[in-house]
């Protein structure tokens, strides 16, 4: 009998895993060859992280029983915020780009706390659920944005940023060939690490899924629910701050109507086929990288295919739905 | 002897962890009230939820009238004329008590349009044969557990159902409104209901049942008239072995006060509540259902905002905003609401029982949980307790109801608390855990821990406490001590009223 529960245990753990392992054979015969071609892979890679970024904060924001539907509008927000800050500090210091975009980046992540703690605040001060909250404010920072530039473009004066947005590192190679890991999806990895250690290894990780499980056992449990709650609208906002950061750099322009544009949908859609409860109290971070790797490759696989980018669309959703369908068929 | 109306055969259920019930033959003549006992985790529920069409067994056959049957949900059910009135309350809070009734068979005029009159006066029909004074258009949050256990029947009632599963009817009722219920079942089968009584009280089985069948572990292992065996006989059966007397000795508590509330007044629910609760003491907490007693205890959490009054512990004053200052000051509370506001059913046994205490076990600068201690902690708890789970890391909605409320009474006491507040400690939990629950609070007591037992079993307050407050309407009623620690006083205090020497 315990065999039989180690191998149940087994597949609820590794079941994401293996899909996404059948993912890659089948986009690999589909693609051949070009699909598991290195510098294929890491481009895959590279456009996973931007709203990878996002979804590992979505994972903590869902995780807690909430949802936040504005991370999208946020991130077309801070990243204006953070370019015109850095123009302002290039012009300011006379052309120190470091300082520039040091600078910008923090303002970018320091907003991104901010607009994150305010949807907190909303939701455990105001008791205003969290669909409306983030559906209002997803609204409020779109049209900010908007406003700020005419329904423009914010371009970065700053010729490092772009650089810094394309750059690589850990340079190592297969084969022949030279990889590296892009910075976006270093950074991705290791904020994934980060958050997943603090969900399985700390007090706040343990409070996450108490409160997202039942908050009223957790609030008679002596947890603080509120602050708890808070946190994770908080890191989230720190996460969209810095994927917004790292997209700006990768065009060195922001456009106000299109930054980010859907990114929230993408973002909880990759939490959930990685396995997190849509109710909250469970949920794990590498399964949201999981997540976010099978819905880029899926998307990849089918450009190479040919198909055409609305049908794409179509295969995304049959793909949310099923995988959510046998996880629940696993129960 | 008239024949059956329902039979079950050979029935066998595995949730896929080892059977739950093996073998299982059981008759039931109409017109009957059968009494159903044994402890959590014996399979009387699971037998209950095959007869309601909740769960398929694995094996085995079900009759009703001597016909073979499948009952394939509630639906199937409630057209077999089976009804079942859950442990648990079915009910929607924010309808009407004739939309409950109505619920799912709602009667509908020749348009299709819902025939509201109709349900409201056939409701107000049923209501009246119970002799319930309810309105069929209160809505059910407002209801007392007693009333909301009526509609609950009525809804029974209402689809003429031939039989009545009633599943531990009386765990949220008071002494007075069991009474009711007892010669409301009486007056039931009087009118050729057929009554399956579910029940873990085994003097209320004795006293309303004219049968009376006892699993363990998933067999029957006792089957007759109720007339012909005694209460203790019936626990031996349901335990499988001899009992002793079912409260430990009581200890002597020191003179130290260590907790003391002073005119604490939370308007409209508690007035000027003062009493001092010494070291090592079991300081009983009688009343009613709705007197205030958990609410003194959510006040003491913090989860009450006081006009008036203080706490105080060894002498100091307390600022209890929030449950985490009261755990901080030593204070625990065990909830009365076991799987609503005690334990997290989907958290294993581990990340229950360290919930609270959860810094204790934090360490290095990182403040990272040690887990080794904590498994090992956790671990010392299931064997003193003698939890019954298979691995530290099972889910709790795996576990008994006994088994739940020991884990959750070692969450409460995994902090260390020199306070320890438990709110109806043995609720849902069958007679050998509740043995096992009394010598853990008194081991308590004796450790010099201080108790506050909050209880609705009178047997319980009189066999447990040193003390007894009595709450009425928020107010405390009357304070017992020794000798006077009876029955009769508790109700006196309780009701207001001396209660008539025979009923």
């Amino acid at each position: 009998m315990s065999a039989t529960t180690a191998k149940k245990i087994d597949l609820e753990k590794y079941g994401a895993l293996i899909a996404l392992g059948a993912l890659f054979v089948l986009a690999s015969i589909i693609g051949w060859p070009y699909f598991i071609r290195p510098e294929n892979l890491v481009n895959v890679m590279r456009q996973s992280s931007y709203t990878g970024i996002i979804a590992l904060g979505m994972t903590f924001v869902i995780i807690s029983g909430g949802i936040d539907l504005s991370v999208g509008a946020v991130a077309a927000f801070v990243a204006s915020c953070g370019v015109l800050f850095m123009n302002w500090v290039l012009q300011a210091t006379g052309g120190n780009e470091v300082l520039a975009i040091l600078g910008g980046v923090s303002v970018m992540i320091a907003l991104g706390f901010v607009t994150g703690a305010l949807n907190g605040l909303l939701i455990t001060k105001g008791k205003i659920v969290p669909f409306i909250v983030t559906l209002g404010t997803m609204s409020i920072f779109r049209y900010l944005s908007l406003q700020m530039a005419n329904a423009g473009e914010f371009a970065s004066q700053s010729q490092l940023y772009g650089t810094f947005g394309m750059s690589k590192i850990f340079e190592f190679t297969v084969g022949d060939q030279a990889v590296s890991l892009p910075v976006p999806v270093f950074t991705m990895l290791a904020l994934a690490a980060i958050l997943a250690f603090l969900l399985d290894n700390t007090r706040y990780g343990r409070y996450l899924c108490a409160v997202g499980s039942n908050a009223r056992v957790a609030q008679y449990s002596a947890v603080r629910i509120d602050r708890v709650r808070f946190w994770a609208y908080a890191i989230n906002g720190m996460c969209v701050g810095a994927s917004a950061a790292l997209l700006a750099a990768r065009f060195n322009t922001v456009s106000t109507p299109n930054f980010g544009l859907g990114s929230e949908l993408d973002a909880i859609a990759a939490t959930i086929i990685g396995g997190t409860a849509m109710a909250g109290g469970r949920g794990s971070i590498w399964g949201t990288i999981i997540g976010v790797f099978m819905l880029q490759f899926i998307q990849n696989m089918l450009n190479m295919a040919g198909l055409s980018p609305y049908l794409q669309g179509v295969v995304k959703g049959i793909v949310i739905i099923g995988s959510v369908y046998i996880q629940k068929q696993r129960q | 002897m008239p024949d059956a109306i329902l039979r079950v055969e050979n029935i066998v259920k595995d949730f896929g962890s080892g059977p739950v019930l093996k073998d299982v033959n059981l008759e039931v003549r109409p017109g009957e009230i059968l009494g159903i006992i044994g402890e959590n985790g014996a399979g009387k529920s699971t037998l209950m939820k095959i007869l309601a069409g909740i769960h398929q067994p694995t094996a085995g056959k079900v009759y009703v009238d001597g016909k073979a049957v499948r009952i394939a949900d509630p639906i199937a059910a409630r057209a077999l004329k089976i009804s079942l009135v859950p442990q648990e309350f079915n009910l929607i809070r924010d309808l009407p008590v004739y939309n409950n009734v109505f619920l799912g068979a709602e009667l509908r005029k020749r348009s299709g349009v819902l025939d509201k009159e109709s349900m409201k006066a056939r409701t107000r029909e049923l209501l009246a044969q119970l002799n319930v004074a309810l309105d069929p258009e209160a809505r059910i949050e407002g209801l007392s557990a007693a009333e909301k256990q009526m509609v609950e029947i009525c809804k029974a009632l209402a689809f003429d159902s031939r039989v009545l599963i009633m599943d531990e009817p009386t765990t949220m009722l008071t002494k007075f409104e069991i009474e009711i219920l007892f010669r409301l079942t009486r007056k039931l089968r009087s009118e050729g209901m057929t009554i399956l009584y579910i029940s873990h009280k085994l003097k209320e089985v004795k006293h309303l049942c004219d049968r009376v069948v006892v699993l363990r572990d998933g067999e029957l292992v006792h089957d007759g008239p109720t007339a012909e065996v005694s209460i203790v006989e019936m626990a031996q059966k349901m335990v499988g072995r001899e009992l002793g007397s079912i409260f430990p000795v009581k200890g002597k508590p020191g003179d130290e006060v260590v907790f003391e509330a002073r005119g604490v007044t939370v308007p409209g629910v508690l007035e000027d509540i003062s009493f001092q609760l010494r070291k090592g003491e079991i300081l009983g907490l009688a009343g009613l259902v709705g007197a205030g007693r958990t609410e003194l205890a959510e006040t003491v959490l913090g989860l009450r905002l006081r006009s008036a009054g203080t706490f105080l512990k060894d002498g100091r004053e307390l600022d209890l905003r929030e449950p985490a200052d009261a755990v901080a000051a030593g204070i625990s509370y065990l909830s009365e609401d076991r799987q609503g506001a005690g334990i997290i059913t989907t958290f294993s046994v581990t990340r229950n029982v360290t919930l609270v205490s959860l810094g204790e076990y934090c360490r290095s600068f990182f403040r990272l949980i040690d887990k080794r201690t904590e498994k090992s902690k956790v671990q010392g708890y299931v064997d003193s307790f003698r939890i019954k789970t298979d691995s530290l890391d099972r889910r709790l909605e795996n576990l008994s109801g006994g088994n739940q409320q020991k884990v959750s009474l070692a969450k409460a006491i995994d902090t260390s608390p020199s306070v320890l507040i438990v709110d109806e400690p043995t609720r849902g939990v069958d007679v050998s855990a509740k043995h096992e629950i009394y010598v853990f609070i008194n081991e308590l007591a004796r450790k010099g821990i201080s108790c506050l037992l909050i209880s609705s079993e009178l047997e319980e307050i009189i066999g447990m406490c040193d003390r007894v407050l009595v709450m009425r309407d928020g107010r405390i009623a009357g304070t017992l001590e020794g000798d006077r620690i009876t029955e009769e006083q508790i109700m006196y205090h309780a009701t207001g009223v001396q209660e008539e020497a025979a009923s």
